[in-house]
C-alpha cells in the first residue's frame, strides 16, 4: 500500500492499516469527496480566465458592456476575428512568431544536445572550467543587459530583424545542463564505447546514439524553449520596431492600447494568440510537467 | 514520477580517454576538437550578447547617452540622482509590496494543492494539467482577459459586487486596487508551477519515514510539521528564490495592464517598468543601466538573506538528526 499522507484517511490513525469497518470506510468516501472538491475549485480558478476570454470573444462590444454581463458564449466570434483581420495583422504576427519560436526550438535542441552529449560523455581539456563557467551563467539576470543589448543590436544592424530575436537565444545554459543529466544516465558508455571501435567518429555517435537515446529530454528542452519563445514580450517590444515584423504578443498589445473601446475584437485576438500554445502544451504536457519539476529539484 | 526520472538517478562516469597510440596527435586540440566544436557555440553567444552588454552596462550606467548623441562619462552622478529619486523608490516599494501580496498567498495555496494532489485520487494527470496551464500561457493575453474581469464600470467583480448591493471598488485606478489586480495576476499564474514542484519534493519523500512516524503513535499534523515540511525545505527554498527573483523583475503584467506610466499615480509602476521607461521612452540610456544594477545589488541583497537563512538551519541540524533517526528505525 502506498503511504501517502492522506488527512483524516482511517489509515493515518491506524497502525495495522487494515481497519475495514464501516464507519472508517464511510469516513475515507468522505475525506475523498472533500478532496475532489478543494481539488475542483481550483482547477475552476485557473481555468475560469480561460473561459472568461472564449466568451468575451463571441460577443459584440455592446453587449460585453452590458448589464448584467454575459456569462455564456454569443455568436459574434467570427465577426470579431474579422475585426482583427482589418485592423491589424494578426496572421502575419502569427507567422512570425510561430516562425521565430520554430527556429530558437531547433536551433536549441541542436546546440544545446551537442554541448550536453560532449559534457557527458567525454573527458577533454578544461571541460570542468568550461562547465563551471555554464553553471555561473544562470545568475546573470535577463533585465540587466536590456539596455546594452539594445545597442549592441543596433551596432550589428539588427535592429527590426528577426536575427536579434533567434540569434542570442540559439543555446542556453539551462538546456545544456538539462541534457547533460539525461545523457549522463540515459547513455551507456559501452553503447558509445562499442561504436567507437567500430569506427564511428563523435558526430556519428551524438547523431546515432546520443540523440535517439536523448530523445525525451530533447522533446521537452524543444516545446519549452518553443513556449517561452511565444511568450517573450519585453524583447520583442524592444527590437521589432517595424510593425510589419511584430510577434504575436507585440501586435495583441499594440491591438489593445489602441482598440480598447472594442472588447469584442481584441478578446478575439488573445484567444488567437492563446490557442495554438495550449494545443502545443496539452500535446507535449506529459514530458513537460516531468521535467520542469526534475530541474527544479535538482537546481 | 521522480523516482523513474533519469534526471535524477546516479550518474555513470564520462567516458576515459583512450590513452593515445602512437599515431595519434599529442595536441589536445587537434584531438579534442570535436569536443570543442560542440560545446563553442554556447560560449560565443555568451561572450557577444551575454558577457559583452554586462561589462558594458557598468561602463553606460557611468555615462549620460540618449543612444545617438555623443556619450559623456559622469561617474556616479546616476547614481546619486538614482538615491534622490523619488519615482524610483515609489517603483521599488510598488515591487515589494507586489511581491509580499502575491508570494504568500500563492506558495500557501500552493502547498495546499499539492498536499490534496498528492492523495491517492482518480484524475491526477488531468489536474496536474489544468493547474499547471496558467504558467504557459500568454502573459499578454491574460493581462487583459484580468483588466476586463477587475474594469471599474463593467467589470465582471464590480458587476457581482453590484448584485448583492455591495459597493464597488475603483481596482484600475486605486493605489491598492492596482497593486491586488497585479498580485492576482501573479498569484494566478505560479500557484500550479509551485504546487507541480511541492508535489514533487512530496512524491521523493520516503514513505518509511511516515510508516515509522506512525508507528511511533505521531498524528497527522505532528508528521505534517516534522516530516513533510521539513523535508520539503528545499524545495520551499527553492520556490522562495525564484519567486522573488520573478516579483523582482514584474514588468509584462503592469505594461500590458496600465501601460508605461504604470497607471494613476504610478501605482503600479514596478522596477523593470521603471527601467524600461526610462531607456525605451525617455531614451535615458545611461540612467536605465543605473536602475538596472540597483535592481542587480537588490536581487544579490534578497539572494544572501535567503542563504544565510539556510545555512543557520542546516548547523542546528535538529529536524536532519529526528529524520535520519526515523530512516534507522525504519530500516
Amino acid at each position: 500500500m502506498t503511504a501517502t499522507l492522506d488527512v483524516g484517511s482511517a489509515r493515518l490513525g491506524d497502525p495495522t492499516g487494515k481497519s475495514t469497518n464501516a464507519a472508517a470506510r464511510r469516513k475515507t468516501l468522505v475525506t475523498r469527496i472533500v478532496t475532489h472538491i478543494c481539488i475542483i475549485i481550483g482547477v475552476i480558478f485557473s481555468l475560469f480566465p480561460f473561459y472568461w476570454l472564449l466568451v468575451m470573444s463571441t460577443h459584440t462590444t455592446a453587449e460585453i458592456f452590458g448589464y448584467p454581463p454575459k456569462l455564456w458564449v454569443g455568436s459574434s466570434f467570427a465577426e470579431n476575428v474579422k475585426g482583427v483581420i482589418d485592423n491589424v495583422d494578426l496572421f502575419r504576427a502569427l507567422l512570425n512568431t510561430f516562425l521565430i519560436s520554430a527556429a530558437v526550438a531547433i536551433l536549441v535542441m541542436f546546440f544545446d544536445s551537442l554541448a550536453a552529449y560532449s559534457f557527458a560523455k567525454y573527458n577533454f581539456p578544461a571541460k570542468n572550467i568550461l562547465f563551471t563557467i555554464l553553471m555561473a551563467t544562470f545568475l546573470v539576470p535577463g533585465s540587466l543587459s536590456l539596455v546594452p543589448s539594445f545597442v549592441l543590436m543596433s551596432w550589428l544592424g539588427w535592429i527590426g530583424s528577426f536575427a536579434a530575436l533567434i540569434v542570442p537565444g540559439a543555446a542556453n545554459a539551462f538546456g545544456i545542463f538539462l541534457l547533460r543529466q539525461f545523457a549522463q544516465s540515459s547513455i551507456p558508455n559501452e553503447l558509445v564505447e562499442s561504436a567507437r571501435v567500430d569506427g564511428a567518429g563523435f558526430f556519428r555517435t551524438w547523431w546515432s546514439i546520443g540523440v535517439p537515446m536523448m530523445r525525451g529530454g530533447i522533446a521537452f528542452l524543444g516545446i519549452f524553449t518553443f513556449i517561452g519563445t511565444w511568450n517573450d514580450y519585453v524583447w520583442p517590444l524592444i527590437v521589432l520596431v517595424n510593425p510589419q515584423r511584430q510577434t504575436l504578443q507585440v501586435a495583441l498589445s499594440t491591438l489593445n492600447s489602441i482598440y480598447a473601446t472594442d472588447y469584442g475584437m481584441v478578446m478575439a485576438g488573445a484567444v488567437i494568440s492563446v490557442v495554438p500554445l495550449i494545443g502545443i502544451f496539452i500535446i507535449g504536457s506529459r514530458h513537460f510537467i516531468a521535467n520542469i519539476a526534475a530541474g527544479a529539484l535538482k537546481g | 514520477m521522480t523516482a523513474t526520472n533519469p534526471a535524477v538517478s546516479t550518474t555513470t562516469p564520462a567516458i576515459k580517454p583512450t590513452t593515445a597510440p602512437a599515431g595519434r596527435p599529442r595536441n589536445p586540440l587537434k584531438r579534442f576538437w570535436p569536443q570543442y566544436v560542440s560545446v563553442a557555440p554556447f560560449y560565443i553567444l555568451f561572450l557577444v550578447f551575454g558577457l559583452f552588454p554586462l561589462v558594458f552596462s557598468i561602463y553606460l550606467s557611468f555615462t549620460n547617452w540618449d543612444g545617438m548623441g555623443k556619450r559623456t562619462f559622469v561617474g556616479l552622478a546616476q547614481y546619486r540622482y538614482l538615491i534622490t529619486d523619488a519615482r524610483f523608490w515609489n517603483a521599488v516599494g510598488n515591487t515589494f509590496i507586489i511581491w509580499f501580496m502575491s508570494t504568500i498567498p500563492m506558495l500557501f495555496f500552493a502547498l495546499i494543492i499539492a498536499f490534496l494532489l498528492h492523495q491517492n485520487i482518480r484524475f491526477k494527470g488531468f489536474y496536474r494539467v489544468a493547474y499547471f496551464i496558467p504558467n504557459v500561457t500568454s502573459m499578454v493575453a491574460m493581462a487583459i482577459v484580468f483588466g476586463s474581469v477587475f474594469s471599474n464600470s463593467f467589470g465582471l467583480i464590480n458587476s457581482a459586487l453590484q448584485a448583492i448591493g455591495a459597493a464597488q471598488i475603483p481596482w484600475l485606478s486605486s493605489p491598492w486596487g492596482i497593486k491586488f489586480t497585479i498580485a492576482m495576476m501573479v498569484i494566478w499564474r505560479w500557484t500550479g508551477y509551485n504546487a507541480i514542484l511541492y508535489l514533487a519534493g512530496l512524491q521523493a519523500i520516503p514513505t518509511e519515514l511516515y510508516e515509522s512516524a506512525r508507528v511511533d503513535g505521531a498524528g497527522t499534523w505532528s508528521i505534517f510539521g516534522r516530516i513533510t515540511v521539513p523535508m520539503l525545505r528545499p524545495v520551499i527554498l527553492f520556490t522562495v528564490i525564484t519567486s522573488t527573483i520573478g516579483g523582482l523583475s514584474l514588468f509584462t503584467e503592469p505594461q500590458v495592464l496600465l501601460g508605461n506610466s504604470g497607471g494613476p499615480g504610478e501605482a503600479g509602476m514596478t522596477i523593470v517598468l521603471y527601467q524600461y521607461n526610462q531607456a525605451f521612452t525617455q531614451f535615458d540610456f545611461g540612467y536605465g543601466s543605473a536602475i538596472a544594477w540597483a535592481l542587480f545589488i537588490i536581487a544579490a541583497i534578497f539572494a544572501i538573506i535567503n542563504w544565510r537563512l539556510v545555512s543557520e538551519r542546516d548547523t542546528d541540524g535538529n529536524t536532519k538528526r529526528r529524520i535520519r533517526r526515523r530512516r534507522e528505525v525504519a530500516r
